[in-house]
């Protein structure tokens, strides 16, 4: 049968006299097309602006101020989404909380990158006895779930780490601890991405050619092959993001992630369970906000990998 | 068993299948893909039909129509009328087809490697539609499936009916779909291109059991294939098709002898042919076939056709006859003489 | 098969030493279990050493992991704590079947896991069956009914459900089944726990126990196992076979029951195969929000108290399962799918 797809690709000369579009318009023609992607990354840049433009207004002091006697106060003018169980506004430090969450997103992303290129790509490429080994080690590493691997991971970093100044803020150790291990936790699925990526494209012409010309295996690597597998890393990439905040989320929950004062919306719903019944909006803002993020990370992924990668779509 | 029905329908000539201006789509993200632009065409009852054109001019999604075989959304048939023996097949529910397909009118497909399922045994595969449609029982299926695996020219039947098809060569696949095509006894077989994916010299012996067996049951055929040397042999009436229009239709010396339409006899110099001269050279169609994303107006073929002329570009020629025996051609212009009709 | 079987249960034994040697150089220094030991502070620095010396702490890391590994029947240990080994080691250590014995109650660790087991396993078995079979159900409909209505509800519910947060779903679900159907005067679920103390542990109070800590642990599974199962569906509906198998006029059940969801199968059965041995771990959020007696609370308790002994038994019985359950999925992957043998 004549699928549709091939009918597609017959053009007339006239077609043919337009020049094609490039491989940019063309993903951005689709990214365009699937509508929930385009939601997803308007609702996430109104959620940044929320937590950047929100510390104009509302100073860190203010969401670290506490006063016990109005802990517990439900929604208010005063507090809109009324104060926690010490007292401080909850709005102010889903502000506060949400700079450090979606940071958290993005920097545990970088590490979780970067290892799983790493991994993936000397695998991919060298093969023999590198592969094994590297293998071996992701196999393990998948082996026993995320959660308790982060559960380990955050006790025996907790602690260990000091305090970090940057952009004139104080960072509390346990954040660069959280980055870390969610970057040390998650990167096995990226790198066998990569690894399958490039275990493919090292058989190609153009890698033969680099390498028949003398090129040398480290810019093969990142000059010729990594190029050609961006596509899947990015998506990988945008999806991690969305995990990163979950995994924040649930080891802050655990009360083993961001140690007071700094905020995150993982960390404020620490304790929210024992306020299950008289103090709903603990546990609801940051949560939800927590949903809304993913989901529009999600949302935004799902897109990208329609555009970047069409053959992978599976509708 | 097999022959039982030849007997009976010994009379030619009797319309089988009908089908009047049909017009399939699909709706896809890039925009509607004018698949099958209004095309009518008949079989008969015992006749081969050669349907011939470059792949997706619309012949297989034509014939996938007929028996709604195509996938609404994204697929639509947006008019016409397929009258199989006075029956509007096109106006019949999906419950209703699905006594029409295997039972009356049965398919084979293109690739044997992926139109048999690879967990089910091929025994289960011929089986079950003798069961759906004739209600045997499983013994007595698989005694019938064990007569139509001979019937095809595969040895050690009995003991096939337990394989896989990976198990099988392509060419042994394939004859397993035309036995369990032909299963059922149906009047018509549709062959969508069934040699395209095989070895030359398995091409040969898919042609010659196909036309064997057509002959020993007398039902009629309606052959896809791109390749005109293939039908020489065994069609009766040839059909040609562009861009999901028929552009000429004739008996198959007719058209080999004295092609009408200026496709049909570019295709005809581009195909090797044995009885010409050697330093003839093969000659290749220009350009490609025009995009179905645009609502076809005029003669989809002027872009490529030598013989075109200003009205070529406005109006579509329709199907008009052209010498005897139903000879019909979709042209303009008299290729002979290069004037205008 | 056998040859094969055994083949990858010896690739799997590099896997668990490599497991094994770094979760317990990690959790020999999440902190200090003598200090919080039976609960109650050592106080005196005495009674610290001597305690130390007991439990083999003081020894090097890797004497530690080496008795933990092999057991310590081949040497002596000091048993009164007095800085002098004495009397003939009795850890038979975990290759010989001997999980050791908990730093924090003394109880042999299997004894500890093995209390914990059948609360993790009630709860985790009947969320996997609700969500398997709910998924399927889901995922197949809105595979055979691609563009329905219905289709895009269930997609775009299943994106949701995908991204909800566990901890948002089980706080979620509380509020409105616990706190305000009691407020308005409706039959409540319970919050907290396996079963009423004042009942007992009876079947009917596990089960309605179970109501919402099954709810919240199944909608994500559930929205990404309907998710996997219509793009696989869809993959396979797409395919040439099944083409051929409308072309002979099948029913349209035995189309999508048989030839469409036998060839699904395949992926289905991987997916689920390789995710069964993780439900031995429990779930950590939920057992937690929940007040479940399960190996997840027991898994996060014991690392507080920094008890090596269970959370390496915990975390080695979980790298068993796996390795065993991806055999098991190979198999059961043969035994499906006639074009695959591993001989």
């Amino acid at each position: 049968m004549e699928t549709t797809t091939s009918q597609i690709a017959t053009l007339t000369p006239d077609d043919l006299e337009t020049p094609p579009l490039s491989l940019g318009q063309l993903t951005w023609r689709r990214f365009q097309r699937h509508k929930p992607a385009i939601i997803g990354l308007a609702v996430l840049a109104l959620l940044v602006l929320y937590a950047l433009a929100g510390s104009f207004f509302i100073s860190e002091k203010y969401a670290n101020y506490n006063d016990t006697s109005l802990r517990l106060q439900g929604p208010s003018a005063a507090h809109p989404f009324g104060t926690d169980s010490i007292g401080r506004d909850v709005l102010a430090r889903t502000i506060y909380g949400g700079q450090i969450s979606l940071l958290i997103g993005l920097t545990a992303v970088v590490v979780e990158t970067l290892l799983g290129i790493l991994v993936g790509a000397l695998a991919g490429y060298y093969g023999g006895v590198v592969d094994s080994v590297l293998m071996r080690i992701t196999e393990a590493m998948l082996n026993i779930p995320e959660i308790f691997l982060l559960i380990v991971m955050a006790k025996y970093f907790g602690g260990k780490i000091p305090e970090v100044d940057l952009f004139g803020r104080t960072f509390s150790g346990s954040v660069v601890v959280i980055v870390l291990i969610i970057g040390l936790t998650s990167w096995m699925y990226l790198a066998r991405i990569v690894r399958a990526q490039f275990l493919s494209l090292k058989e190609n012409e153009f890698v033969l050619a680099a390498r028949a010309t003398g090129t040398r295996n480290i810019e093969i690597i990142f000059r010729h092959i990594l190029p050609n597998s961006v596509a899947p890393i990015v998506v990988s990439a945008t999806l991690g993001v969305a995990n990163a905040i979950l995994a924040e989320a649930y080891i802050s929950f655990l009360g083993l992630g961001v140690q007071p004062p700094t905020a995150t919306w993982g960390n404020m719903l620490d304790g929210a369970n024992n306020y299950l019944e008289t103090a709903p909006w603990l546990w609801f803002f940051p949560g939800f906000l927590i949903l809304v993020t993913v989901l529009s990370i999600n949302f935004l992924g799902d897109g990208l990998r329609d555009a970047l990668d069409p053959r992978s779509r599976t509708v | 068993m097999l022959l039982t029905r030849a007997a009976g329908r010994c009379e030619p000539m009797a319309t089988l299948l009908d089908v009047r201006d049909l017009k399939t789509r699909f709706h896809t993200p890039e925009g509607t893909v004018y698949a099958v632009n209004g095309i009518s065409f008949h079989v008969d009852e015992s006749e081969t039909l050669a349907v011939v054109g470059e792949s997706g001019c619309g012949k297989s999604v034509s014939m996938l129509s007929v028996l709604q075989l195509i996938l609404v959304p994204p697929g639509e048939i947006a008019a016409g009328s397929a009258l199989y023996r006075g029956m509007d097949l096109l106006k019949k529910s999906e419950y209703e087809m699905e006594a029409i397909r295997g039972q009356e009118i049965a398919m084979i497909f293109q690739d044997p490697m992926t139109s048999l399922n690879p967990v089910l045994t091929i025994g289960r595969q011929i089986s079950e539609s003798l069961r759906v449609h004739k209600g045997m029982d499983q013994k007595a299926a698989a005694g019938r499936a064990v007569e139509l695996l001979e019937l095809v020219g595969i040895s050690d039947p009995l003991h096939s009916l337990g394989d896989y098809p990976h198990q099988f060569s392509g060419g042994m696949r394939q004859r397993v779909m035309i036995a369990m095509a032909l299963s059922c006894n149906p009047s018509l077989l549709i062959a969508d291109e069934p040699t395209t994916a095989l070895d030359v010299t398995i091409q040969a012996q898919i042609v010659e059991l196909v036309s064997r067996i057509r002959q020993q049951i007398g039902m009629a055929v309606i052959w896809i294939t791109h390749d005109l040397g293939v039908v020489a042999g065994i069609a009766d009436r040839v059909m040609v098709m562009y861009a999901g229009f028929i552009v000429e239709e004739a008996g198959v010396n007719a058209l080999y002898e004295n092609p009408c339409h200026p496709y049909t006899s570019a295709l005809l110099g581009a195909l090797p042919r044995v009885d010409r001269r050697r330093d003839r050279r093969l000659k290749s169609i220009p350009g490609a076939p025009p995009s179905l994303l645009v609502e076809p107006h005029g003669c989809p073929f002027t872009a490529r056709c030598e013989y075109a002329i200003e009205r070529c570009k406005t109006e579509n020629p329709s199907l008009t006859p052209v010498g005897q025996d139903h000879h019909n051609i979709a042209c303009w212009v008299d290729i002979h003489t290069g004037a205008a009709r | 098969m056998t040859r094969y079987i055994i083949k990858r249960l010896i690739q799997g034994i590099p896997l668990l030493l490599i497991i094994s040697v770094v979760l317990f150089a990690l959790m020999m220094s999440v902190g200090d279990p003598v200090a919080t030991m039976g609960g109650r502070r050592v106080t005196r620095a005495a009674d610290y050493e001597r305690l130390k010396r007991q439990l083999g702490l003081d020894k090097p890391i890797y004497m530690q992991y080496i008795y933990w590994l092999v057991g310590n029947t081949w040497t002596r240990t000091d048993v009164d704590g007095d800085g002098v080994a004495e009397t003939a080691g009795t850890r038979l250590g975990i290759l010989r079947g001997d999980f050791g014995t908990s730093l924090v109650n003394r109880k042999p660790v299997m004894q500890v896991i093995g209390e914990r087991i059948p609360n993790t396993l009630i709860l985790m078995l009947t969320g996997e069956v609700i969500v398997i079979l709910g998924a399927l159900v889901v995922g197949v409909y809105s595979a055979i009914r691609q563009y329905s209505t219905l289709d895009h509800v269930v997609t775009a519910l299943s994106f949701i459900g995908y991204s909800l947060p566990i901890f948002f779903i089980a706080l979620m679900s509380m509020y409105i089944f616990a706190v305000l159907f009691k407020r308005w005067g409706l039959p409540y679920l319970p919050t907290v726990g396996m079963f009423d103390p004042q009942v007992g542990k009876t079947f009917v109070q596990v089960v309605y126990h179970m109501v919402l800590p099954v709810i919240s642990m199944s909608v994500v599974s559930l929205a990404s196992y309907s998710r996997y199962i219509r793009s696989t569906m869809l993959d396979v509906l797409n395919q040439d076979y099944i083409r051929t198998a409308r072309s002979k006029g099948l029913p349209r059940r035995t189309v999508i029951f048989v030839h469409a969801l036998k060839n699904a199968s395949l992926p289905i059965a991987t997916i689920v195969g390789l995710d069964l041995p993780f439900l031995l771990g429990g779930a950590v959020v939920t057992e937690k929000i929940f007040a479940w007696p399960g190996m997840g609370r027991l898994f996060l308790d014991q690392v507080y108290r920094a008890d090596t002994p269970v959370v390496m038994g915990i975390l080695m019985l979980v790298a068993v399962a796996v390795i065993v359950f991806q055999i098991i999925t190979d198999v059961v992957y043969a035994w499906l799918d006639p074009r695959i043998r591993y001989d």
